[in-house]
């Protein structure tokens, strides 16, 4: 049969050992790994390779996999089955991150844990479909109206799509949140060695269920402000509603503080736990003269760039975001306390170079390196020059 | 002593009274319901799992019913629906929407569903016009109606979303208006006894936005205008095309078996088992 044409060890939900995978297939198997029992996605450029990769997994390991007519079909179906209580999530790119926008907000109204792939490529709109970018970074923080809060992490090679998809499921399960893993074209088509623990070693978070009829699905009165999350089917009774709600569930659409204390607490469910959520890579930062904050893609050249800068007697600090909402705000600003100036890349005309100047408060000149077009990347050359002229050289 | 209504058991009491309006053919359609499901044998709603969107019928079961209920987004229910379905097979997943909701902002939704054959109940709830937002012309109002958005006439034809449903491959359709309650709430019973796709059109009135501005002068005008221009679906079958014009044509449209969705989703999956274990 085919799956055994294809060399898979069938029937696996973790597949230990050393791979060479794309991006995409990588990401598909790090939802697996994290417990992932149910896709629903609409093909799109560049990340369709995430759920053909899924629809040959999940019904191996028992998972519900479904190709639906649209993204709002397909995030919404996450929703249900997620409150079902599988572990779910969709992949996209740009314009389908687009229309999923509304689903993703009563993700955060419902509090439902759930993982979207934004797999991103040139736009706005249609743009370049076939190309990377970086362009949906202020889109994965603010895209929905109204005041939220969710997670977004940025992988930046293969191996970090399998682990930081693990991430994002145990973080989505934790505080229920979507989480978004904002991924680009070229780390989800570039192939790279994907090293895959032994099951016992992927750590693995379930959502909490509450011990009896009488906590509130919706009231997060502890210190983390999670409450327990109920599946329906198991005699809850739970009303589950995207208008404002009281802690049991009750749609209260006119009461000003019951919306004050909900949407209040939603973000602080996050906040309060950004020291756990916020993941950063930190190189040379202790005694640099100039800085680079980059994400992504873009990372790879700025190693590259540091490493030429080094030849060259400049020290350069690199702090690179692998979460990147809640904004990683200490390490970027202890970055600019230390160096004259900070350089910004990124695959678009300035999105989170807003945020290192508003964390850096002038402390340092801020210098935005932007690319954009054709899935060009910034170039480990590019880097360099524009470190050397933030440094007088 | 009164006795308690028989539907009681089945709605959450702190959320009573309802917020429909008087007259409001919502009423009618959740007593047809829990009817249905009295005479099915439940004594309560745990088997089942109930979605809705936005506008006045999403609120039937959210959150009167004491059951487990998702009012989702305008228009996607049934997408939510679904995903609950796949994941728990054995519930009884049921969809309550307005023609606004389900054959409006979420029809290509309801088309799908019917191809795909899931395994859903959706009961929409056919008032002519988007109730909650004041009453604006929807894909249902009747030509030359007036409403909100409307005000020099309908000039739009109204969508038969029964039979829409019917042609995208639903193995069970069903309409009826609320003045057919006994028939209505048999249909009902028949759809919850289904496995596959199980649509029923339930034509409602809406006297505060729909009925005011059509003339009608109280509920009960408009359910004997619905007794007066319905037509069984055994008689319209013999009827020219312009006999049948602004017509109700009620009854079960459609009653064929076909394989379902989701069985067929597990059925797939008990393959692949067999392809990795031999």
């Amino acid at each position: 049969m085919s799956l055994i044409r294809l060399g898979l060890d069938v029937g696996l939900r973790v597949l230990t050992g050393s791979h060479f995978w794309e991006g995409n297939v990588a990401c598909a198997e790090g939802a697996l790994a994290a417990g992932c029992g149910f896709f629903a996605g609409y093909p799109i450029t560049p990340q369709s390779e995430v759920m053909e990769r899924l629809s040959l997994r999940l019904p191996e390991v028992g998972g519900v996999f479904v190709q639906l007519e649209d993204e709002l079909a397909a995030i919404n179906a996450v929703l249900g089955a997620s409150w079902a209580g599988a572990k779910s999530m969709t992949a996209t790119s740009g314009p389908g991150f687009s229309l999923m926008q509304e689903g993703i907000g009563a993700a955060v109204m419902t509090e439902t844990p759930c993982v979207i792939v934004d797999v991103q490529r040139v736009g706005p709109a249609t743009g370049q479909a076939t190309k990377g970018a970086q362009g949906d970074v202020m889109q994965a923080r603010w895209g929905r109206h109204g005041d939220q809060m969710v997670i977004v992490l940025a992988p930046n090679s293969p191996q970090e799509m399998f682990d930081l998809t693990v991430r994002a499921f145990n973080l989505s399960e934790a505080y229920r949140v979507p989480v978004i893993v904002l991924a680009d074209e070229a780390v989800g088509h570039m192939r790279e060695q994907v090293y895959v623990p032994p099951p016992e070693a992927i750590e693995v978070v379930n959502r909490r269920k509450p011990k009896g009829l009488n906590e509130p699905p919706f009231g997060g009165r502890g210190p983390d402000r999670v409450p327990p999350m109920p599946s329906v089917g198991e005699g809850f009774n739970v009303p589950i509603t995207a208008s404002t709600h009281n802690e049991w569930g009750y749609r209260i659409t006119a009461d000003a503080l019951v919306h004050r204390k909900l949407v209040t607490r939603l973000i602080e469910k996050v906040m309060a736990n950004a020291d756990r959520i916020i993941e950063v890579e930190l190189q040379n930062v202790e005694d640099a003269d100039i800085g680079v904050v980059s994400y992504g893609i873009t990372s790879r050249s700025v190693y590259e760039a540091v490493r030429l800068a080094e030849g060259r007697g400049i020290k350069v600090g690199h702090v690179r975001l692998k979460t990147l909402w809640p904004f990683p705000e200490k390490e970027v600003k202890a970055l600019s306390e230390r160096v004259k100036a900070v350089v910004v890349p990124e695959m678009n005309l300035g999105q989170i170079v807003f945020e290192v100047e508003r964390v850096s408060r002038s402390t340092c000149r801020v210098i935005p390196l932007n690319k954009i077009g054709g899935g060009e990347l910034i170039t480990p050359g590019e880097v360099l020059e524009a470190v050397l002229k933030a440094g007088g050289t | 002593m009164l006795e308690k209504h028989f539907a009681r058991r089945f709605l959450r009491e702190r959320t009573l009274p309802t917020a429909f309006c008087p007259g409001c053919g919502c009423g009618t359609v959740i007593n047809c319901f829990l009817k249905a499901v009295l005479e099915l044998g439940y004594t309560d709603l745990k088997g089942f799992a109930f979605c809705s969107g936005i506008g006045c019928s999403a609120w039937i079961p959210s959150p009167y019913f004491n059951a487990d209920s998702f009012h989702s987004l305008h228009g996607r229910a049934i997408p939510v629906a679904m995903g609950i379905k796949l994941v728990k097979p054995g519930l009884k997943v049921v969809v309550f929407g307005g023609d606004g909701d389900i054959a409006g902002i979420g029809v290509g939704h309801l088309v799908h569903a019917a191809r795909r054959n899931v395994e859903l109940v959706v009961i929409m709830v056919n008032n002519f016009v988007y109730g909650m937002t004041g009453g604006q012309v929807s894909p249902t109002t009747p030509l030359a109606s007036y409403t909100t958005t409307t005000p020099y006439g309908n000039i739009e034809p109204p969508m038969d979303v029964a039979n829409l449903v019917k042609a995208a491959g639903a193995p069970f359709v069903a309409r009826w208006t609320t003045y057919h309650v006994y028939p209505l709430k048999e249909s009902i019973k028949t759809a919850l006894q289904k496995r596959c796709f199980a649509f029923i059109e339930a034509v409602s009135q809406c006297p505060t936005q729909y009925g005011r501005r059509m003339g009608f002068k109280s509920a009960s005008e408009i359910l004997k205008w619905f007794r007066d221009n319905s037509i069984h679906v055994s008689r319209a079958q013999s009827l020219k095309p312009e006999e049948l014009k602004n017509k109700i044509v009620v009854g079960v449209l459609e009653d064929v078996e076909k394989p379902g969705f989701v069985s067929s989703y597990y059925e797939m999956l008990q393959r692949v088992k067999g392809v990795a274990a031999g």
